[in-house]
């Protein structure tokens, strides 16, 4: 009968059920906050009357987006935050050496099955595929919520995606989704949720499913979600214990569409600029010369993508006409890379490394690209001017495909450098 | 609640990053996100725009990032109203929530042309096009919604609101 959502929103809102179309206002379990969105929030908070935050033990406040700060405002801002954390008595602060807010979240033990999850940002809804209710809200409706710990939610319709068939070798969890986005359009599954479903999405691992999650909002969704299985409650025990509170869909739950997807012998796939549904398989694209090549964010930038460009990259050195920047997700993913050996190889081959931060993603700090220019990405958003100059043009891939673009200069399939 | 101004009119996809770039990110004062409307996207607008003005895409208006600033850059500019086909989520929720009206109205891109003079009846949900003659209806905002707007956003709305 009931889809993920209908009924983590039910139980977030103290009812027996909810359906599709339903205004709740559901209990927040955790929020996020960073850098770019919460100054506004506080100033919400206080117009609705409110000094202090509802519970601070379920705000989490991260400095990620400008971090360190790139400019005397910014600089600014993270101080504004910082004495806001100091007032409230948030304990849960994650200062500029922390990493992107979804990757620090779960890592920390704050997002579990079950959970409502709400952040000021865009690609809160990373956060389902621990089997989590989570979605982007902004700043006032984040005041909102520091206020009064609710929000008001339309309990969205769900599109189940059910992926099946085995990946090939140079084939990731970004390949797919991409695919997905293909299929779904920018705004195909607007106001609605994604359920990931068939053994693809088994097959992969949480980070892989984190990829997927991460992009819903870029087909318009509200949130994107995984069940949850052993896989996922592995993960979690490193970081947080129980007690889960696992939710699944029923089987005749109610879906607004059903799209299969069979990705065997599925290619690497790009999204061109300047949209995300703009998605060809990377074979078309072997003539498109780049001069930047991005692997990071919250959507690759964990550390089986630093693997992947490893694999890549190692021994090799990459093409002298293409700035490469590699950028771990968390402080983490960071130690872990240096452990295996991955930051000083990227080194070696000439990648600049840099702290773990939101960096080239948004266009905000560091890693711009200017006028004419071409970038490939392991991020989520090839919108004009996201990643710099409006006249430059932005692709978004995996880090094996942007590794192997890298080295050759043009948009290449990671075989061809094997 | 009835709304009356001139048309500025965009298409498909007009993203967050469009209507205030990234790189604003980092301010916080209203004016100042006002001033970098459309900066890259449509220069003309920040020059031309007028108090009460209405803006009017076409699909999934607002789609990307779920700043603020952008709802707020219009909002600043003097827009009365958003109007479009569709919208992002984020972005629909952030104009209601400052006291922007965001509406759903089928046929509205092909309605109007820049420039026109329209009329909008927020709750009523018509809008006239002044200039042309054309008339649409489109599905009113829930109830919820409205008392929002009408308190001016959801800051002064939970201001009043002790149950919520
Ligand atoms: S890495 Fe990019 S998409 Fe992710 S939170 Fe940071 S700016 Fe947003």
């Amino acid at each position: 009968m009931s889809t993920i959502s209908e009924k983590t929103l039910a139980h977030a809102s103290g009812q027996e059920t909810t359906k599709t179309g339903d205004f709740v206002k559901a209990k927040v379990d955790v929020a996020l906050n960073h850098d770019v969105t919460s100054v506004l929030a506080f100033e919400a908070m206080r117009e609705m009357g409110s000094n202090r935050v509802w519970d601070p033990d379920k705000v989490v406040m991260i400095l990620d987006h400008v971090a360190p700060p790139s400019s005397v405002n910014s600089a600014r801002v993270h101080n504004v935050i910082r004495d806001f954390v100091r007032e409230q008595g948030i304990m849960n602060f994650f200062d500029v050496n922390s990493g992107v807010c979804h990757q620090v979240l779960p890592e920390h033990g704050f997002v579990k099955p079950g959970m409502v999850v709400i952040g000021a940002d865009s690609h809160t809804c990373t956060h389902g595929a621990f089997g989590a209710f989570a979605s982007g809200v902004g700043s006032t409706d984040m005041g909102a919520v520091l206020a009064r710990g609710k929000t008001w939610l339309r309990v969205p319709e769900t599109i189940k995606v059910d992926v099946n068939g085995k990946l090939d070798r140079h084939v990731h969890a970004k390949d797919v989704i991409l695919a997905i986005a293909k299929e779904i359009g920018v705004s195909g599954a607007t106001y609605m949720a994604l359920e990931y479903h068939g053994e693809t999405v088994s097959d992969l691992s949480v980070a892989g499913r984190m990829t997927l999650c991460n992009m819903a909002i870029e087909m318009g969704g509200k949130t994107g979600i995984c069940e949850p299985d052993d896989k996922t409650i592995k993960w979690l025990d490193h970081c947080t214990g129980g007690p889960y509170n696992k939710v699944y869909a029923d089987e005749d739950a109610n879906y607004k569409r059903v799209l299969n997807l069979d990705v065997t012998g599925m290619e690497p796939q790009v999204a061109c600029p300047h949209n995300v549904d703009n998605v060809k398989p990377v074979s078309e694209l072997s003539k498109v010369k780049i001069n930047q090549a991005f692997i990071g964010s919250c959507t690759n930038g964990r550390l089986e993508d630093l693997r992947q460009a490893h694999e890549v990259l190692k021994d090799k050195t990459v093409h002298p006409d293409v700035r490469v920047l590699a950028v771990p997700a968390s402080k983490a993913i960071f130690k872990a890379a240096i452990k295996e050996g991955i930051i000083e190889d990227f080194i070696d081959a000439g990648v600049t490394v840099s702290n773990p931060s939101c960096a080239a993603c948004f266009g905000g700090h560091i890693g711009l690209l200017g006028p004419g220019e071409k970038g490939i990405a392991t991020s989520n958003r090839n919108f004009r001017g996201r990643q710099g100059s409006p006249e430059a043009e932005v692709y978004l891939s995996s880090a094996a495909v942007a590794a192997a673009s890298a080295l050759t200069g043009y948009i290449s399939h990671p075989e061809v450098v094997q | 609640m009835k709304l009356k101004g001139n048309v500025w009119k965009y298409g498909d996809d007009v993203n967050t990053d469009y209507i205030i770039p990234g790189r604003y990110m980092e301010l916080t004062d209203p004016e100042e996100m006002a001033e970098k409307v459309f900066e890259e996207h449509d220069p003309s607008f920040r020059k031309g725009v007028k108090n009460g003005d209405i803006v009017v895409g076409r699909t999934n208006f607002g789609c990307g990032s779920s700043r603020e600033h952008a709802p707020i850059a219009l909002k600043g500019n003097g827009v009365s109203v958003v109007l479009a086909e569709s919208f992002a989520r984020i972005f629909y929720r952030n104009a209601i929530n400052i006291g922007l009206p965001a509406l759903e109205c089928l046929g509205i891109h092909t309605a109007v042309e820049k420039g026109d003079l329209i009329e909008v009846d927020v709750t009523g949900g018509v809008v006239k096009n002044l200039t042309n003659g054309k008339e649409l209806t489109f599905n009113p905002l829930p109830e919820f919604m409205v008392e929002v707007l009408n308190a001016g956003g959801l800051a002064p709305y939970l201001d009043k609101t002790e149950e919520w």
